[in-house]
């Protein structure tokens, strides 16, 4: 508890504005990207070797983006790749939440899959690129079914972490007062973990959307993937540029709304004891 | 805890006036037959032949120093766990799973978080499909336990005692004939543990239920109990079966002849505490006063 260490904090804290100083840090940080990504702009414009790449600078990506806005383009690009996403997702969750359930409520079961799906997860999901290809008649069953590989370890072992932390006193009063196996799921157990599943579904999220790219470089001619490796054969690198602001936008905004669902999931409040 | 009194005072007055009229009891009555209990991973058994009968209505303590089987012998009138030996039979029927009509209440009052008061107090009318009969008995009930302006309240935003109110609303709603409370109170503080001590008698007996109630508090079974049943230890058996005969006033302590009771009741907590770890038949000696 320096003078040292608290002044700096003082100065820089807005008094009694959290929200308004936070907003003020994000800001902050987006300055400092654009600025970043805009003296990375301005040493390439000014290096003979580099000249071709100019179009990665901020003002002529944004301007193309905002072209793109306008023209529909950007919801043409991103409607197949959120769709697949989604795909993905749903099967991920459909297998990782109830048999992350039956792992987290019968140690016999945990310690039998324990192994197996541990050296699963260890595996890159675009390792399963050849063999999701032969296994798909359809590329796009083999993009999602990529993207599902991903996203299904998150889920499954958030879900069961989730119920092995649920308190057993909840599972015998729920007993003793009547309840049957479906009562306990609904009532008790699915309750109880659905922010661990919202938060394993965050974090599949993330992978899948970091698969989602390299996946759409197969075969299909739609999606945010296909865009990227299209504007980079036909050298349009504004185009290739506001498409990566794309991702990284839509990205970024499915990610704060799912983190809103964990919040409304969450039943933990501030109490006194 | 104002509303605490109201309930209590309304109570104690009844008592004061004329004779309570104590309703045809509800309760379960319970006979428990030559049960033993062994578990898997303890060495020898932690119940041995323990016999003895609970009348409807009656108001029963179990006592004994920690880790003589209380907890052990309320769960197998819970039918929660059932006994390695002999039985559990209530009302004639030997017991073989949990039932709302036996509900028990731990010292955590394990409520859940994501309901509001009346959700949690409502869950036993719920599971056996009487829907139909929450809108009117949960406003009741919370009444009865002085909650009911927390109805809409999210549990965990109320005080400790407050929630172990609640769970007792919650085992109160599906209409039990008994209630089984294993150290309920003991997580509370002294104020608060009295006044839900004399409210939980005070409830069992206006609705004629069987309450079975676990403690290693001499005063509680004091203050709380028609009748104690003292166990010893290594293995559980009843050391001691007495009734508790003060009147409801006296009940509240303070009298001399609380005291009296509290004294007779310590030394034979003691004894029942100090007595060897094999023991002999010897130890069944009824002293009933
Ligand atoms: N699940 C279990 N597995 C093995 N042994 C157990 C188990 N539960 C209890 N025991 C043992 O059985 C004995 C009785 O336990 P029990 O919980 O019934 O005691 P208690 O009288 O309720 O004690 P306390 O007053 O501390 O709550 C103890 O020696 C305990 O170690
Ligand atoms: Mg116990």
């Amino acid at each position: 508890m320096s003078d040292a260490v608290q002044l700096p904090s003082t100065i820089l804290r807005i008094p009694r504005l959290g929200s308004a100083r936070s907003l003020m840090n994000a800001l902050i940080g987006i300055a400092a990207l654009l600025g970043v990504w805009w003296f990375g702009g301005f040493i390439v414009e000014n290096d003979p070797d580099l000249y071709a790449f100019a179009d990665f600078a901020p003002a002529p990506t944004l301007e193309r983006l905002w072209e793109m806005i306008v023209s529909g383009e950007v919801l043409t690009m991103s409607g197949p790749s959120l769709e697949r996403v989604g795909l993905g997702l749903l099967f991920a969750a459909a297998f990782g939440v109830p048999v992350g359930i039956l792992i987290g409520r019968a140690p016999r079961i945990h310690e039998v899959t324990n192994v197996p799906f541990q050296f699963l997860r260890m595996i890159s999901p675009l390792s399963w690129m050849p063999i999701a290809v032969m296994a798909f008649d359809t590329w796009d069953g083999a993009i999602v079914f990529l993207i599902a590989m991903a996203a299904v370890w998150p889920i499954l072992f958030s879900t069961a972490a989730g119920v092995r932390r649920i308190d057993p006193a909840w599972l015998k009063v729920a007993r003793n007062l009547g309840a049957r196996p479906l009562h306990l799921l609904g009532t008790v157990i699915l309750p109880a973990i659905a922010v661990d599943v919202m938060q394993g579904i965050r974090l599949a999220l993330g992978v899948a959307w970091v698969v989602l790219v390299p996946a759409e470089y197969l075969g299909v001619t739609s999606g945010l993937g296909f865009a990227i490796n299209d504007a980079r054969d036909t050298l349009d690198y504004s185009r290739l540029a506001a498409t990566v602001v794309v991702i990284g936008v839509i990205g970024f905004a499915l990610d704060a709304a799912i983190g809103q669902l964990v919040k409304k999931f969450n039943w933990v409040r501030a109490t006194a004891h | 805890m104002a509303m605490t009194l109201t309930l209590s005072d309304s109570a104690a007055q009844g008592t004061q006036d004329a004779p309570r009229r104590r309703p045809a009891p509800v309760g379960a009555h319970v006979a428990i037959k030559g049960l033993s209990h062994a578990y898997r991973r303890h060495d020898g058994k932690v119940l041995d032949g323990i016999d003895f009968e609970i009348k409807a209505g009656e108001v029963v303590a179990l006592l004994g120093r920690s880790g003589c089987g209380k907890s052990t012998l309320l769960h197998m009138l819970s039918g929660l766990t059932h006994p390695s030996e002999g039985e559990v039979v209530i009302n004639g029927n030997t017991i073989r799973e949990p039932s709302p009509k036996w509900v028990m209440m731990f010292q955590a009052p394990s409520l859940f978080p994501w309901m509001t008061v009346a959700q949690n107090a409502a869950l036993g009318l719920k599971f056996t499909r009487r829907n139909d009969q929450i809108a009117k008995r949960i406003p009741e009930i919370l009444d009865l336990v002085d909650l009911g302006a927390f109805a809409d309240r999210n549990a965990q935003e109320l005080s400790g005692g407050q929630q172990q109110r609640v769970a007792l609303a919650r085992s109160l709603a599906p209409k039990p004939e008994m209630l089984l409370l294993d150290e309920p109170f003991s997580a509370l503080d002294a104020f608060t543990r009295r006044n839900l001590q004399r409210d939980v008698r005070q409830i069992a007996r206006d609705l004629g239920l069987t309450l079975v109630l676990v403690t290693h508090d001499v005063g509680e079974a004091v203050r709380m109990a028609d009748r104690v049943i003292v166990l010893k230890a290594n293995p559980g058996r009843v050391f001691e079966d007495t009734v508790i005969t003060l009147s409801e006033e006296e009940r509240s302590g303070g009298s001399d002849e609380f005291q009296a009771e509290h004294s007779r009741l310590m030394n034979i907590y003691s004894q029942a505490a100090d007595a060897p770890g094999e023991a002999t038949e010897t130890t069944n000696d009824f002293t009933q006063i």
